[in-house]
């Protein structure tokens, strides 16, 4: 996984609320088993001007010149809910979106941001709307948790400690959690005895 | 900020009250990982033929095995024909492919498989507690947002995404961060011809979409405990379209009589020693939930959404309101102020995880009987398992369903989502079971009005949204 460290980059306003992962990335469009190919249908029923259809529809965001270069997105409430398809953020990340800030976001779709490389900024509406109204670039700096403009306004943000490690490092997980094989193995040999029923086979060995 | 620091804030003393949910917790704690993470050890994982051949290629790739196979178990649902004589075709262009990949991944893994033809093939939240994978004070994960249908059982069940899922299969555990608690709590009982979908939708109609975000829900009160398991699951279902973690009820006699019997349930003594332990998973008196809200049953009225978010809803006998947000209506096609009931339709589905069950179908059935659909509206019907099937058809349900003029279909998600295969008519105004009623989700440029199974017959019979409880017998 990419480290994010600090980014300064242009933001594209998209602030609707409760942005589905179902627009993000329509289900027609995840076409593959694998984790890739997807940044054509970010937001394609938005995106282009038929279903399906790949001629792009000049009034959406990420289609304007000014946002063609748009590394990070500003939403609304409840940014990434829906569906839990991880694919929603492998597109975004393909198509080159580092941090999405918005009021909230749905929970599986904030955990699949961080274990992607991608920032979920969760900031009040009204700030969200001032950095949209500003349109220059914008910094998120996650070490000093904190989002600002080229003219010095900033906010700062919270972040669990766990996925700003994650994001910050660039760390895979599982590797982290098998450091922790010793725990796991004496947490499974004592719970196999006491709740027996949820063991369905024989461990192996 | 240190683990031991994390742990005294969070650990119980025994003698502390406790929520239905912190015992769970608890229960699954492997060790505390600083910072606020704890390391959960999970219990039961699910798979579906979507994203599961990329969850295990990924794996494979990483030279990672499953640490225990038997525990990981897989379906063929969301994307599976459910014409009958179906194969491994399927109508989603390169849909074929979602279904080999995934089934030759979970045999190479060796995980359980549902495959397409099997008889246990359903939608995951149907299949799981049917062959009683789900079980009280387990923890369950999907890559699926409705797992949390499953906490009907008084398990913490909840959708992941597929790293998520990766990582639980390599390691047993998931690295997580414990959310807050809410309860909400039906008082009273529900009118007659009033399901628990219009429980669940009123509480997102009137707390929003986002309402239960970083909440583990626990639903209570004398509405609940009325419900059946299969109701019970309906209500469960949707805690992910309130942005909740997962909704969960307390298990009680219902749940330990639905459980005894099925094939992965424990049996005789063992399962007399699993009650004993599921009987501790309630609630303390005294125990306290970070938010709390309370809602009275005996006055919800059936309802239907009007907009493409379920907290766009309101009751049958109500309106779009008089100022909405513009996106919705727009798509929708309703006016500011229109009355919802007699907005022409013209399609109706009956299934998915959230109510296609048999008692759903047997209540739409009941509603049907002697009636037809309307002239020009499409209706059918998906049973949420094979096994969901069987038992209508023994029934004659499937009779009932046929003659008055809808299809019965195979299980799986069918078109309860739209994912580039079979769809209605572009435009068309759907009024179906399901739970999702987002721009596009059941195909380009259609309508979706969620509701109860039984407000989808009255409305398929009327030819436009109507009260089921105005349907003569
Ligand atoms: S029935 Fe619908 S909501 Fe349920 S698992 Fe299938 S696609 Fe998802």
């Amino acid at each position: 996984m990419t480290p994010f460290t600090k980014l300064t980059a242009i933001a594209a306003p998209l602030i609707r609320d409760n942005i589905d992962t179902d627009a993000i990335i329509p289900s027609r469009e995840m076409k593959s088993t694998g984790k890739t190919g997807l940044a054509e249908g970010l937001f394609s029923a938005w995106r282009y001007l038929t279903p399906g259809g790949r001629d792009p529809n000049p009034e959406f965001i990420l289609n304007q010149p000014a946002f063609a270069e748009a590394q990070m997105i500003l939403g609304g409430t409840n940014f990434g809910c829906g569906s839990s398809r991880e694919h929603a953020v492998w597109a975004l990340a393909e198509y080159g979106i580092r941090a999405v800030i918005a009021p909230g976001f749905a929970p599986i779709f904030a955990g699949n941001c961080t274990r992607n490389g991608i920032v979920p900024v969760v900031l009040p509406a009204e700030a969200v709307a001032e950095i949209a109204a500003d349109g220059g670039p914008v910094t998120v700096d996650l070490e000093q948790q904190r989002v600002s403009l080229g003219d010095g306004r900033h906010w700062s943000f919270d972040i669990g400690a766990e996925a700003r490690a994650m994001l910050l490092e660039g760390l895979d997980a599982i590797d982290l959690t098998f450091k922790r094989r010793a725990e796991i193995t004496a947490f499974q040999a004592a719970d196999r005895k006491a709740r027996p029923w949820i063991y369905l086979g024989e461990l192996p060995a | 900020m240190t683990g031991r620091r994390s742990r005294r804030k969070w650990r119980h003393r025994l003698s502390d009250p406790q929520t239905l949910f912190g015992k769970i917790w608890d229960r699954h704690v492997v060790a505390g990982l600083g910072g606020g993470a704890e390391l959960i050890a999970i219990d039961r994982i699910f798979l579906h033929e979507r994203t599961g051949a990329a969850a295990l290629n990924s794996l494979k790739a990483a030279g990672r095995p499953v640490a225990d196979p038997s525990r990981v178990f897989c379906v063929m649902d969301h994307i599976v024909d459910t014409r009958p004589g179906r194969g491994d075709q399927t109508l989603m262009p390169g849909g074929q492919a979602f279904i080999t990949e995934t089934r030759a991944a979970a045999i190479e893994a060796g995980i359980t498989l549902f495959d397409v033809t099997d008889p246990d093939q359903g939608i995951v939240h149907v299949v799981s507690p049917e062959l009683g994978i789900v079980l009280p004070g387990c923890t369950l994960i999907a890559p699926d947002s409705h797992t949390c249908t499953q906490g009907a059982f008084g398990a913490l069940a909840w959708g992941i995404g597929s790293s998520e899922a990766e990582h639980a299969m390599a390691t047993g555990t998931l690295r997580l961060t414990r959310p807050k608690t809410m309860r909400v709590t039906f008082t009273g009982i529900l009118a007659p011809g009033v399901t628990p979908k219009d429980m669940i939708l009123t509480l997102i109609a009137r707390h929003g979409a986002g309402g239960g975000k970083g909440y583990a829900i626990e639903f209570t009160g004398e509405a609940v405990t009325a419900l059946d398991m299969e109701g019970r699951m309906t209500l469960c279902n949707m805690a992910t379209e309130f942005a909740a973690m997962t909704g969960m009820i307390a298990p009680d006699a219902k749940t330990f009589d639905w459980i005894a019997g099925r094939r992965y349930a424990p049996k005789g003594t063992m399962l007399d020693r699993a009650i004993a332990e599921w009987r501790t998973l309630a609630t303390d008196e005294g125990a306290t939930f970070d938010a709390e809200i309370t809602i009275d049953a005996s006055a919800i009225e059936p309802m239907v959404s009007w907009g493409t978010s379920p907290e766009h809803s309101a009751g049958i006998s109500g309106q779009v309101p008089a100022d909405p947000p513009e996106r919705p209506v727009a798509y929708m096609g309703v006016e500011p102020g229109q009355k919802l009931a007699g907005i022409p339709i013209d399609a109706a589905f009956i299934g998915s995880c959230t109510n296609g069950r048999l008692s759903d179908l047997r209540r739409a059935a009941a509603l049907l009987k002697g009636h037809h659909v309307a002239d020009g509206v499409k209706a059918l019907v998906v049973p949420g398992s094979m096994a969901v099937r069987r038992a209508a058809e023994a029934e004659g349900l499937d009779k009932v369903f046929v003659e008055a003029g809808f299809e019965w279909r195979m299980s799986g998600c069918s078109m309860c989502f739209y994912a580039g295969g079979e769809s209605f008519p572009a435009g068309s105004r759907v009024v179906s079971s399901t739970n999702r009623n987002f721009e596009g989700r059941q195909g380009p440029g259609i309508r979706t009005h969620i509701a109860s199974p039984e407000t989808v017959v009255a409305s398929a019979i009327a030819g436009c949204i109507a009260d089921p409880r105005e349907i003569a017998a």
